[in-house]
């Protein structure tokens, strides 16, 4: 494996596997806050805030694979 | 001489020119500009505020601030007054700094600048929010603020009790994590905001590269909501921490 292709694999699998844990962190997030929703309509402010709030947070972690991914790609 | 004419990604902001021995970089050149403009609406809004028959300008901003006041109400409550300047300048700051990165314009109108030999093209304007010693910088005063509001709020005994008690010896171990996590916020901050942002940036470039027409539309929404999450992201997290900070420990 040349370095060129090493660096490749590197990016690809950076984002990859990075990617894996926030995306069923924002899934589980959704799901919670639509049966939140289901068993009280009225709080949908309240609901749709802490929801945009925490998957904000749980996106985070995938950015940071992101920037990880662009930094091996780019510098 | 050779020319560079491929996709030009670059993770820190460039220089373009020097001013009396400081590098002045297109991230820095860009946030100059938002400021100039945030300013003149700053005094516009001062000015129609005088008047007996005030613009829509000025009911304008006048909204934007009551809403920003009921959102920080609802963590803060009473204390919300104290707090407010700072977190509204923190949320419209970042939010235009952000927002002022989708401008056309902005990364597409390069600049020929020599660089060791070579001739580089380098954007004139670049999303302030996109350089990481903005992000770093705002982290560092939002962390540091929290505890100084802390000291100012409880006393510097009481401060110091919210990490080392006397009286409970495991709280020696768990005092020095607390700090240590105080230290890793100002990174977590830091690299929230300039990962988002520096990322819709390359998301942008790389769809404009791969398809040239229409399809940066939906991205571009998707950018300037983005660009709001994070602000709000940004002043709520603040928000939180300045909240927990000033309360006592029990």
């Amino acid at each position: 494996m040349t370095p060129e292709v090493a660096k490749f694999f590197a990016t690809a699998l950076t984002i990859a596997v990075g990617s894996i844990a926030p995306a069923i962190g924002i899934g589980m997030i959704g799901s919670k806050a639509v049966e939140a929703l289901g068993r009280n309509p009225e709080a949908e402010p309240a609901i749709r805030t802490t929801m945009i709030l925490a998957i904000a947070f749980a996106e985070a972690v995938a950015i940071y694979a992101l920037v990880v991914a662009l930094i091996i790609k780019f510098v | 001489m050779k020319e560079h004419n491929t996709l030009h990604i670059s993770i820190k902001a460039e220089k373009i020119f020097h001013v009396f021995g400081f590098d002045i970089t297109n991230s820095f050149f860009l946030s100059l500009l938002v400021f100039l403009i945030f300013t003149f609406g700053a005094l516009i809004y001062y000015y129609q505020s005088k008047l007996k028959n005030k613009g829509s300008f000025y009911y304008f901003v006048n909204f934007i601030i009551g809403s920003l006041y009921n959102l920080f109400y609802s963590v803060l409550k009473e204390k919300t007054d104290y707090f407010f300047p700072l977190l509204a300048s923190f949320f419209i700051f970042i939010l235009i700094q952000n927002w002022a990165g989708l401008l056309p314009g902005v990364g597409s109108i390069l600049l020929k600048v020599k660089e060791n030999e070579e001739i580089v093209k380098i954007p004139l304007f670049r999303a302030n929010t996109a350089d990481l010693n903005t992000t770093f910088a705002l982290a560092i005063i939002s962390v540091f603020l929290s505890q100084f509001f802390a000291i100012r709020y409880l006393g510097f005994k009481g401060y110091i009790e919210k990490f080392y008690r006397l009286k409970d010896p495991m709280s020696f171990f768990i005092g020095t994590l607390e700090i240590i996590s105080e230290f890793s916020k100002i990174i977590s901050f830091a690299f929230r905001l300039f990962g988002n942002i520096f990322a819709g940036e390359v998301l942008l470039v790389i769809i404009a590269f791969l398809i040239p027409f229409f399809l940066s539309f939906p991205f571009l929404i998707l950018e300037l909501f983005v660009g709001f999450i994070q602000a709000l992201v940004f002043s709520m997290l603040t928000t939180v921490f300045i909240s927990v900070a000033v309360t006592k420990h029990h």
